[in-house]
């Protein structure tokens, strides 16, 4: 059995569903095997450049998911995630046609991001209205600036210096440049979430708001501050998926707000606030790409693998849900047993 | 001091006194909920006299018959949707449900050309069951979040809708007359389609106002806890709420076949957030236990009325989803103060009254 006392909060979903490990371990198990279900079903799996491309293709959901996690931790959503990456898409794309330098076009995306952010961390805050309502209108709202900004036109004309980082790996490595970006962000979101006060209080506004506010902690600053991030990390991801497929165009990463969500709940967070981990979810997001880019290499449609994100979202519930059912059922027939 | 009618309480004056804030409190509820769909009417009213007056061609017949059918089936799929919010629940799987029905039927045209129109609507009914049965479970039984379950089948019903269509379409040519004229056809003027979505509004909105089950998914809405004290099974109600939008959805998949006879595995993606945005317009409130088919209904009209307007207005359609974006936060916002605004008034007449 699990100690109960060392690691409460990741412990906890299995713990209660009775299963032997926690959630994380549970996915370490699962990685290992997508690893070697890849090998199987392709020769090419293990190679170098498909391991570049299992990387690359993660880099934007990755870069959203990272924020979305501490949202849903302190028990709130936003939906309007992948609106903001086509509108900084198409943004960028202006900008760079008005000519204004890169450095500083991509700052000004950056920039409106975090503002997008902040109009939704002030309807929601200030008004005290459910996310997920404000977030499915402001869903609509980006991504129509986004047409609005760009309509159904493409910039691609962007320098090369630029697109040449969204494609070119680091030195003779596989490792593709943008996923460095990745790897930085996920470390400091790591450890802003797992090491920081803000991080724990987080999970205090997740558990129980009220309570979290009586204990002083100023839920509205700290929600406000969550949007922002959301905000500004979408625009990142705008602009890394503009370099890495030259194309800025108002219909960029169209739906990938459904992507992002089922990463970070599979990874064990609670759709409810209050319970999961970084690890959890960096691993979903690993796990979700090499499943995905093995049933690519073995010839299944990338609109038939949504049935695998949408069954291993189904799991990361359903399981310990039945499991904790049956060991409930379990009990209570242990309990008449003994008292006969 | 409820039950004090003999010995009416010194300070407070008894029982007459409450019974008449209850009254109180309902005539205020009512004007509430009127008022909401007041004023939807009233923007609605604006819209098309705002438009009409810029551009008095607006006000043609075809327009309006535009309006009616391409309102139609989102208007369903917004009262199976309100059912499910009511509950403080959501259905994000209705678009795929939608294209997967649409798609079966489809088919089962080119394999029996000659089946009767009924048949075919009965099993897109059929099939939207399934769905929504499959949701009812995991929600009900399986005690997934709806959220999470519907966004999960959301993917699978799509993703198996892509697996048995693989690139294949279904065309006009495969229907036949009698189908494609539930859309085409009309009856004193009003299309087919537009009188069927009539009478099935009617029908869930005399459901929700007059039948246990109807109050059953306020009560749950408003207070799930309060709902399992006054004996409701509250898990069936649930169920049954996800069985009926799953089957509008059904419905609506056969009924988008015969208004756009062409379909593929694309079809309808999306549209959840087109009709979770209609009722939010239409005063549904996303936390549940507020809100009615007829708001819905006219929630749906308005954000239909606004494109057909954008257009005739020539505005760039790209403005069109920016337009609704902002208009949903509006809406969310301006029911939200509206309501709180009542609250307060509600308080300072129980405490001065």
């Amino acid at each position: 059995m699990v100690k109960p006392a060392s690691k409460p909060d990741s412990a906890l979903l299995t713990r209660r569903a009775g299963l032997p490990l926690d959630w994380e371990t549970l996915l370490v198990v699962i990685l290992a095997l997508s690893l070697g279900a890849g090998r199987l079903l392709s020769d090419v799996f293990l190679t170098g450049e498909n391991l570049a491309n299992v990387l690359a293709d993660l880099t934007e959901v990755a870069l959203m998911a990272l924020p979305m996690t501490l949202i849903i931790v302190a028990a709130e959503i936003d939906l309007s995630v992948a609106s903001v990456l086509g509108a900084s898409s198409a943004l960028l794309g202006v900008l760079w046609h008005m000519g204004v330098p890169m450095p500083l076009a991509m700052a000004l995306v950056m920039v409106a991001g975090a503002l997008a952010g902040l109009f939704n961390g002030l309807v929601i805050v200030k008004l005290n209205l459910p996310s997920l309502a404000v977030t499915i209108g402001t869903l609509a709202l980006f991504r129509g600036l986004a047409y609005v900004l760009l309509g159904d036109r493409a910039v691609a004309d962007f320098p090369p210096a630029y697109t040449a980082f969204g494609m070119n790996t680091l030195g003779s490595t596989f490792i593709p440049l943008p996923f460095l970006i990745v790897a930085a962000c996920a470390v400091a979101f790591t450890l802003l979430l797992q090491a920081t006060a803000f991080g724990r209080s987080l999970y205090a506004i997740g558990a129980n708001s009220t309570a979290a506010a009586f204990s002083g902690i100023d839920v509205a600053k700290i929600k406000l501050r969550l949007f922002v991030l959301s905000g500004a990390m979408s625009a990142l991801a705008g602009i890394v998926y503009t370099l890495r497929f030259t194309s800025a165009r108002g219909d960029n990463g169209e739906g990938f707000e459904l992507s992002v969500i089922a990463a970070v709940l599979f990874g064990g967070v609670s759709i409810f606030g209050g319970r999961g981990s970084m690890y959890g979810v960096l691993l979903s997001l690993l796990i979700v790409g090499i499943l995905k880019n093995a049933l690519t290499l073995a010839d299944v449609s990338s609109e038939t693998l949504t049935i695998v994100t949408g069954a291993l979202l189904l799991a990361s519930v359903l399981i310990p849900n039945l499991a904790a059912r049956w060991r409930t059922l379990r009990e209570k027939r242990a309990l008449a047993r003994a008292a006969n | 001091m409820m039950g004090h009618s003999t010995s009416p309480h010194p300070l407070h004056g008894g029982e007459p006194r409450v019974q008449r804030r209850g009254a109180l409190a309902l005539a205020f509820a009512q004007t509430l909920a009127k008022s909401r769909e007041t004023t939807l009417f009233v923007v609605l009213v604006i819209i098309v006299g705002g438009t009409g007056l810029a551009k008095p061609e607006f006000l043609n017949l075809q327009n309006l018959r535009d309006v009616l059918l391409n309102v139609a089936i989102v208007s369903l799929l917004t009262a199976g949707m309100t059912i499910v919010i009511l509950m403080r629940h959501i259905d994000l799987s209705v678009g795929s449900t939608v294209g997967i029905s649409a798609y079966a039927v489809g088919s089962l045209y080119v394999a029996f050309p000659h089946l009767p129109v009924i048949v075919a609507l009965a099993a897109g009914l059929g099939i939207g069951m399934i769905a929504g049965s499959i949701n009812a479970l995991l929600v009900a039984v399986g005690r997934v979040p709806s959220l999470v379950a519907t966004l999960a089948t959301l993917y699978i019903f799509r993703g198996a809708d892509y697996a048995w269509v693989h690139g294949g379409q279904i065309n006009a040519t495969s229907l036949p007359d009698a189908y494609s004229r539930l859309a085409t056809g009309t009856v004193l003027g009003v299309p087919v389609l537009a009188l069927i979505a009539v009478a099935l509004l009617v029908g869930l909105s005399v459901y929700l106002k007059q039948f246990r089950p109807g109050r059953e998914y306020y009560a749950i809405g408003s207070n799930p806890e309060a709902a399992r004290l006054a004996g409701i099974n509250v898990e069936r109600r649930v169920a049954m709420g996800f069985v009926i939008s799953g089957a509008i959805a059904g419905l609506a998949g056969a009924l988008w076949l015969a208004r756009f006879g062409t379909v593929d595995a694309s079809t309808a993606k999306g549209i959840e957030l087109q009709v979770v945005a209609a009722a939010v317009v239409g005063s549904v409130a996303i936390t549940g236990g507020v809100g009615t088919i007829l708001g819905a209904t006219l929630g749906a009209l308005v954000l239909g009325v606004i494109s057909i307007a954008l257009v005739v207005l020539h505005v760039s359609p790209f403005w069109e989803q920016a337009i609704q974006g902002a208009l949903i936060v509006a809406a969310i916002a301006a029911d939200t103060l509206l309501a709180r605004s009542v609250a307060k008034r509600m308080m300072r007449k129980r405490d001065h009254g």
